[in-house]
């Protein structure tokens, strides 16, 4: 056992760990205080909270947990990202051997059931903060920060719907993005996209229309595919990542977690 | 052997229910014996002999019967064409007949919501909370012993839901039995429970190894559920094959129901956006103080009930309906009833207009010549719809100043004129389609206005 404690110390005491952990472990007050200040990964937390303010009783942790959900689908995403090609040749293919025959093919069990409960547990982080009144001054702005996200939130669940390229994909799809038809002025179905229009000549039509920026195609097919493999890998969690940044910045700035004033 | 293509028992549902049943028999193993620490009593009538009783004893009744019923289903999994516990025929009969009609289900679902804020002092104790899980609970039990119901319910992308009705129905009840306890506090002239003893901490060890043990219990789940439930994989995509029916993801299930009463171009795209700049208006319009950073129904009782209204009937309503009911060509099926493709629903909605000229007036519809210019055509379509556009214009514009002139005026004056103005066309929006939905049911109205030469249908 002494001979354990002085390797241990002997670790703690090395220039290498001592690059990586600038102070002694946090057990004395003083260090609990340092450690967030100086942690990178903790140091978005203040030092010290109110304790009603962290009972989860009072934040039921949904954001937290829809954070780590984020993360979690990151990474998940990440590994199917080395397997999965967006292609129609490939697509169904590829997700139907991750479900038979892939080492970690749960990943994508992981990865869609993790997205599934990422849109549940937005909701009652939303829910949780209106029914404490958290959005009110001076927190108004992180709320409409964070309705954005909550469209990204659909939005990327959305977008990966379509990529295993089964019937249920690509139908689901379909009925939801026929609604982009009926955009007022852009869509071709919609109303009021007569107007637009120059010498006789309609500019918006099925091959130019809302819904035709939205799948790359007069249908859903493989730029569709491809369009909402860039969107959902790419783009959206970046806007997404953006957004978090911003909104968790702004809880810190706007007075912390929400308590009685 | 049974011969039955859609038998409702099977071994192995007898067995995997006993599962469930075990499970229910825990939860209220435990509950009994909290009941019995607490020592709780209550006074039995006198007609049944006056007294105290236990109320552990009920739970201990309840418990042990579920023990039994569990039993024989670990025991008489074997011959489920002799196996009695089911849901009776006419039980599901009378839920179908009720359930598979979109009037009733909202009905149902609205009054249950005004039935919740109403009784919400007896529905957040605890005992009413742990009553109505258990109901929930042993009703999906019962349920699922139906085949069509495990039809709909076991469809992998529908476990989700069935899981987040739980979820909702418990944050609902702590929301209330925490704003109960505020309210009765608030009155007694006491600061909220949220800010007594509400001492500083350090984040670490306090918040961060909540945390870590948060974090480590969802990769936990997510773990179990990946391997238990197997993500759902249908046939290669076939842009031929439409299936009967076609959904969009099931958070967008609330969305599709609107098509139901409202064009594309309204429910798909105007109403969704209304709904998110509406929820981003939401801080710039609510001007009450109180309530800010504490649970309470009584400091904000209107913005509670237009948002949980907004929430629980309308969008989780909806999605439930949309996810569970909607089968072929979107007709509407009981939770035990057969997808049958070929049921037939009459319909015959009939536009404002028509009512009007036709029935109303007793003449023929407004209708340009083939030879008129394109104003002349502009404004006949216009005569025509004028009954809707009028109704419409007058609903969107003069309704706000009715509600400021009569029962918002409080609101109307502490607001001023922009903000009321958003306010109540946001209000007007969100009762746009349960309004729609009475004049559907009511006169099998189709359009309020209908412009199909524009595509441009209210």
């Amino acid at each position: 056992m002494g001979s354990l404690m002085s390797v241990g110390d002997y670790i703690r005491e090395s220039q290498i760990w001592k690059s990586v952990f600038r102070h002694p472990a946090p057990y004395d007050r003083r260090n609990r205080v340092v450690v967030m200040l100086t942690n990178f990964f903790l140091h978005l937390h203040p030092v010290s909270i109110k304790q009603n303010g962290i009972a989860l009783s009072y934040t039921w942790c949904m954001g937290g947990i829809t954070f780590f959900l984020f993360l979690a689908e990151t990474i998940t995403g990440v590994l199917l990202m080395f397997y999965y090609r967006p292609t129609l040749e490939w697509a169904f293919n590829d997700i139907l051997a991750l479900r038979d025959v892939t080492t970690l093919g749960v990943m994508r069990e992981i990865h869609r059931w993790g997205a599934h409960a990422m849109v549940i547990t937005v909701w009652l982080h939303m829910y949780r903060v209106f029914l404490t009144g958290s959005y009110k001054p001076p927190r108004e702005f992180n709320w409409v920060v964070g309705v954005i996200l909550l469209k990204l939130t659909l939005l990327l669940s959305f977008t990966g719907y379509l990529l295993p390229w089964d019937q249920l994909a690509i139908w689901a799809i379909t009925v939801g993005s026929n609604m982009a038809r009926a955009t007022p002025f852009l869509g071709h179905e919609g109303p009021g996209f007569q107007f637009l229009n120059v010498g006789g000549y309609d500019l918006i039509t099925n091959a130019s229309d809302a819904r035709f920026l939205l799948l790359g195609s007069k249908f859903v097919g493989e730029e569709t595919l491809n369009r909402f493999y860039i969107l959902h890998c790419v783009a959206i969690p970046l806007a997404a990542a953006g957004l978090i940044a911003i909104h968790f910045w702004r809880v810190r700035k706007d007075g912390g977690i929400s308590q009685p004033l | 052997m049974s011969l039955d293509p859609h038998p409702n028992l099977t071994s192995s549902v007898i067995f995997g229910l006993g599962w469930l049943y075990l499970i229910q028999f825990v939860m209220n193993f435990a509950w009994t014996w909290r009941s019995l620490k607490k020592g709780t009593h209550h006074r039995v009538p006198k007609f049944f002999g006056g007294g105290e009783v236990p109320v552990a004893m009920w739970w201990g009744m309840y418990t042990a019967l579920l023990s039994m019923v569990m039993i024989a289903h670990f025991t008489g999994f074997s011959s489920p064409e002799r196996f009695l516990i089911q849901l009776p025929g006419w039980f599901k009969f009378f839920v179908d007949s009720f359930i598979a009609d979109a009037k009733w289900y909202f009905g149902f679902c609205v009054g249950a919501f005004g039935l919740m804020i109403w009784f919400r002092r007896v529905l957040a104790t605890e005992t009413a909370g742990w009553l109505m899980l258990n109901g929930g609970v042993l009703f999906l039990t019962l349920s699922l012993t139906d085949w069509d119901f495990r039809q709909i319910v076991g469809k992998p992308d529908n476990v989700p839901i069935v899981a987040m009705l739980f979820i909702v129905g418990y944050f609902t009840w702590l929301y209330f039995n925490r704003s109960n306890e505020n309210d009765d506090r608030i009155e007694a002239g006491l600061p909220p429970k949220e800010a007594e003893d509400n001492e500083k901490v350090l984040v670490w060890p306090d918040l961060v190894y909540t945390e870590l043990i948060c974090m480590i219990a969802v990769t936990a789940f997510l773990f179990f559920w990946g391997v238990a439930l197997q993500a759902p994989l249908e046939e290669p995509a076939s842009a031929v094959k439409t299936p009967n029916p076609s959904k969009a993801p099931w958070y967008f299930l609330g969305l599709q129901e609107m098509l139901v009463y409202y064009d594309p171009w309204l429910a798909g795209v105007v109403f969704p956006s209304v709904i998110l700049g509406g929820m981003m208006a939401i801080p710039y319009i609510d001007f009450n103080k109180r309530g800010n950073g504490y649970y309470t129904f009584n400091e904000r009782k209107f913005a509670v009930s237009v948002f949980m209204f907004g929430f629980l009937p309308l969008w989780v309503g909806m999605i439930v309906l949309g996810t569970f009911l909607r089968g072929p060509n979107w007709n509407i099926f009981g939770i035990y009833e057969y997808w049958d493709v070929h049921k037939l629903e009459a319909l015959n909605n009939v536009n404002l207009s028509e009512y009007f000229w036709l029935y109303g007036l007793n003449t023929a519809m407004p209708t340009p010549a083939s030879t008129d210019s394109g104003m002349r055509i502009l404004g006949m379509i216009l005569l025509r719809e004028s009954p809707g556009i009028l109704l419409t214009l007058g609903y969107l514009i003069a309704m706000p100043s009715i509600m400021a002139m009569t029962f918002l005026k409080q609101y109307a004056f502490r607001m001023g004129f922009i903000r009321f103005m958003v306010f109540s066309n946001l209000i007007l929006m969100m009762a746009a389609l349960p309004i729609k939905m009475l004049l559907r049911w009511a006169f099998n109205l189709k359009y309020l206005v209908a412009v199909p030469e524009y595509f441009f249908n209210i």
